[in-house]
């Protein structure tokens, strides 16, 4: 008999806002080295990106109790996500700097691929606690990996729209990612209640259920299909507010601790 | 740790005790104790169900601690370095037993002022990071250095156990065949907490084991 289960407050807004914008902006750097290959992103992308990824990493630490102690975060790769994701950071942004310095390409596809690390890392930080039945779930992984492609994806061909326009194949990359996360979305709700989480938790997973799926996927798929510039932008828009507010309502609102109980001795 | 359900009455001296110790703030308990109906109408009973760290074998929170400042002991017992903690509480979110909290401010049982033990207790170090019942391993560790038996020598055992007031808690090493739990385990049926997690918690109810009890007597 499970009882006592209750909305984890220790992870606020602020640890969701490394999720939201920690996850698109090192999607962004990823699909840098992706769009530009073999060239560079301007400087103005990269410091965009960067600081998105540091935004993140900001309200981590404005979140923290002991801000002056950063740097212990640090101290164990040997088992932490949270230390590989600090390290992660680190090669992340001197490899975008090293491209801003030298404008060789090779050091924005190493920092592509330290992108595609912290968001993985991210993930795996969510499926490492154990006491929320809402993150611990396998189905975790893919759904937060998808979802900062996604949003990487969408805010890059806002970016690049502003900037006089992109590569078509960019709004259609964000078609088969919406696709994508609505399947890891559906895995993830459908896999939730196995889990044996909560039944709270269950209840506000599926109250999103349809704002992701309307406005994260549906939309969004079917704006892009459409040949107006103005939808398309629109589409990109609905996609990444979507993830943003899954995330948010992931890490804070469904986010119940696993509670007590009690069973059968033996 | 092994707790007797049957025998527990649910009077919170274990958590004064521990509070008492400890000079936790007033709405944090490293020791508290579950008030529990349970089964169907009219089918119902109630029982009382002491918890905390677990002091996992384990312990998802010392594998996810950036910090390295959660840590274990040979013994077993899951600590907390408060100088190492940045009080990131992802211990906090990884453990499934509610068992940690962060403090960020002092706060006292009546207002503003301490009281003379409160003052006399409080510790800056534990503002602003996680903090749990460490099984009083001061205590634990200043009896061994005397010579005597954790759990069974007061000045070696955790004050819940040694303040139980119904014989309820108990408190030793269990890699010791011969030791005091390791004989009401082998003697009594048994629970761990959330077991399919596969955390390995130390902390054992003994459950549904009245009625054996009553027929021995």
């Amino acid at each position: 008999m499970r009882f006592g289960s209750t909305v984890q407050t220790s992870w606020d807004w602020r640890a969701a806002g490394n999720f939201m914008f920690g996850g698109t902006g090192s999607a962004l750097i990823l699909l840098f080295a992706v769009t530009f290959f073999p060239g560079n992103p301007s400087i103005v992308l990269s410091f965009v990106a960067l600081a998105i990824v540091g935004l993140g990493l900001f309200l981590v630490w404005l979140e923290i109790g002991r801000p002056k102690r950063f740097l212990h975060v640090f101290f164990n790769p040997k088992t932490s996500w949270m230390t590989r994701e600090a390290f992660v950071a680190v090669l992340l942004f001197a490899l975008v700097f090293l491209n801003v310095v030298t404008r060789q390409p090779v050091f924005m596809w190493l920092a592509g691929l330290s992108g595609l690390a912290f968001l993985y890392c991210q993930a795996r930080m969510l499926r490492a606690s154990k006491g929320i039945p809402a993150w611990r779930l396998q189905a975790i992984m893919p759904l937060i990996t998808v979802t900062g492609l996604c949003e990487g994806a969408s805010l890059l061909f806002l970016l690049l729209m502003a900037m006089g326009g992109g590569p078509v194949w960019l709004a259609y990359l964000i078609l088969v990612l919406g696709a994508a996360r609505a399947l890891a979305w559906r895995h993830y709700t459908t896999k939730l209640p196995e889990e044996n989480a909560p039944q709270a938790a269950v209840d506000v997973v599926n109250g999103i259920n349809w704002i992701v799926l309307l406005f994260g996927s549906a939309l969004p798929v079917l704006l892009i299909l459409l040949p107006y510039a103005g939808l398309n932008a629109l589409a990109a828009v609905l996609a990444l507010l979507a993830g943003w507010f899954m995330k948010f309502t992931i890490v804070t609102k469904a986010s119940y601790n696993q509670g007590y109980a009690i069973s059968t001795p033996r | 740790m092994v707790v007797d359900l049957d025998r527990c009455v649910g009077c919170q001296t274990c958590t004064a005790a521990c509070r008492q110790t400890n000079s936790t703030p007033p709405h944090v308990q490293w020791r508290k104790v579950l008030d529990v109906e349970y089964g169907d109408y009219p089918d119902v009973s109630r029982l009382f169900l002491p918890v905390g760290c677990q002091h996992c074998a384990d312990p998802p929170c010392m594998h996810v601690c950036p910090s390295t400042a959660t840590g274990q002991r040979d013994d077993g017992i899951v600590t907390i370095d408060y100088d190492l903690c940045i009080g990131c509480s992802y211990c906090v979110v990884a453990c499934p037993y509610q068992a940690r909290d962060r403090v960020d401010e002092p706060t006292y049982a009546h207002g503003d002022i301490p009281t003379p033990l409160e003052q006399l207790q409080f510790d800056e170090k534990r503002i602003g990071v996680a903090q749990k019942c460490n099984f009083c391993s001061d205590r634990v560790d200043e009896g061994v250095s005397q010579g005597l038996t954790p759990g069974v020598d007061p000045d070696a055992t955790p004050s819940c156990v040694n303040s139980c007031i119904a014989d309820a808690m108990h408190f030793g090493d269990i890699d010791d065949p011969e030791s005091n739990v390791s004989k009401l385990l082998a003697e009594n049926k048994q629970f761990r907490m959330h077991e399919e997690l596969g955390t390995d918690p130390g902390f054992y109810y003994l459950w549904g084991n009245r009625d054996k009890e009553q027929a021995d007597s």
